[in-house]
């Protein structure tokens, strides 16, 4: 039996399929607590990578017509990337654990030959402290990297950082 | 089969590494420490679900525009299964590319060769009840790239898949049988293992290929197969 079929970059020219409104998950009427998600992706030398897909894929609230629970933004010339979406709710995890409310993010880009998995998290929320993966990582700037802050009201900021000071934790599944 | 089951790991070498020398532009993009292992939870082992009603199908890229685009049109097929050979059915799958002479309708791209205002160059196909899929297009043409002197990419289309379960999501590139510029190319040689290299070349298919229309290729695509390997590996673990 074959195994998988390998990955190859994305290339600097994915944007042929870029669909602006794939960023607004809340486009097909989804209702519940909007938020809006942001921050720059940078590269080994700081500088901003701005021809990055940035997806995002929630386990809660669960998909649904009116709900996608995925979403794909560009990056923009500053490394930026800004999805709207609904709030997670915490979701099961493995035997009796609960998982603190999070997105699964996958960053592809030329340069990465296979996606970049790694998470966004909510800083305050109290089931941070017992999550599975948060609380595995020791040491704190490390987890930081997972977490983004509060920077406005219903605006969460987390900036993803490729390589060098600050490196993103990324997570192999 | 369980749609909450893990998915297993990459056979060794079947993946290309993050940090490829002989690609340039993975200097300073690939992470320096390791990845982090993670157990699979609901988070990876359930993933997005596409329809054509939401995101409409595009399975002919020369019928996009008023006029036909210039090129060779060609037949693209095959089959998405999972490492166990489970068909997957209603599957959405994206590609793009380039126009028959090299160049991408993107504003970014500065090749010097005509655009083709008839092929914006992008489709949408879902598979079928048994993971097969077919659209029609035009043969990509070979472009020039910075990464070393007289750098050429093969002719190639490329693919993005998203399977059952976001752990499953596949970027690729698809190439084409018989292409002097792949033993050159170091994206293509970065997946060290030479067989599953081999299977991003697409053959060319005459059951594919239309009488007096159009040559067919066949590329058939596997995702990452749930739960345990059904198969004893002897001894690589």
């Amino acid at each position: 039996m074959p195994t998988a079929t390998a990955s190859q970059t994305i290339g600097p020219y994915w944007h042929l399929i870029e669909h602006k409104e794939w960023a607004d998950l809340t486009r097909f009427g989804a209702e519940g607590e909007r938020i809006e998600v942001t921050g720059r992706v940078t590269d080994g030398a700081g500088a901003p990578v701005a021809d990055a897909a940035v997806e995002i894929w929630q386990a809660s609230p669960l998909a649904d017509e009116r709900f996608p629970g995925y979403g794909r933004s560009a990056t923009d010339g500053e490394g930026r990337f800004r999805f709207i979406t609904l709030k997670p709710q915490p979701v099961a995890g493995h035997g009796n654990q609960t998982q603190a409310p999070h997105l699964s993010i996958v960053l592809l880009a030329r340069g990465l030959m296979t996606a970049l998995r790694t998470r966004l998290y909510f800083e305050g929320e109290a089931l941070n402290e017992t999550d599975p993966l948060l609380s595995s990582i020791e040491d704190p700037v490390e987890r930081a990297t997972l977490i983004a802050r509060s920077t406005g009201p219903g605006v969460w900021t987390l900036d993803i950082r490729l390589q060098g000071e600050g490196e993103t934790v990324f997570l192999e599944v | 089969m369980s749609d909450t089951l893990p998915f297993r790991p990459f056979a060794a070498g079947t993946q290309p590494p993050l940090d490829a020398p002989a690609y340039g532009s993975t200097h300073l993009r690939h992470p320096k420490r390791a990845l982090r292992k993670l157990a699979q939870t609901v988070s990876e082992t359930t993933g997005p679900h596409f329809t054509p009603a939401l995101f409409p199908e595009i399975n002919d890229l020369t019928k996009q525009a008023s006029g036909e685009p210039l090129g060779e049109r060609i037949i693209v097929a095959g089959q998405v299964t999972d490492e166990d050979g489970r068909p997957i059915p209603n599957t959405m799958i994206e590609v793009w590319q380039a126009n028959a002479a090299g160049r991408y309708a993107h504003p970014r791209d500065m090749h010097d060769a005509p655009a083709d205002p008839n092929f914006p160059g992008e489709g949408r196909i879902f598979t079928d009840t048994e993971g097969r899929y077919r659209f029609v297009t035009i043969k990509p043409g070979a472009y020039p790239w910075r990464n070393h002197h007289n750098a050429w990419r093969p002719i190639h289309i490329h693919f993005s898949l998203f399977g059952t379960g976001f752990a499953q999501r596949l970027i690729t590139q698809m190439y084409f049988p018989g292409d002097p510029l792949l033993n050159l190319d170091p994206i293509y040689h970065a997946v060290s293992d030479a067989a599953a290299r081999e299977r991003l070349v697409s053959r060319f298919d005459l059951a594919i290929t239309e009488p007096e229309w159009a040559l067919g290729y066949r590329f058939d695509i596997v995702l990452r197969g749930r739960g345990a390997t059904p198969f004893e590996d002897g001894g690589h673990h």
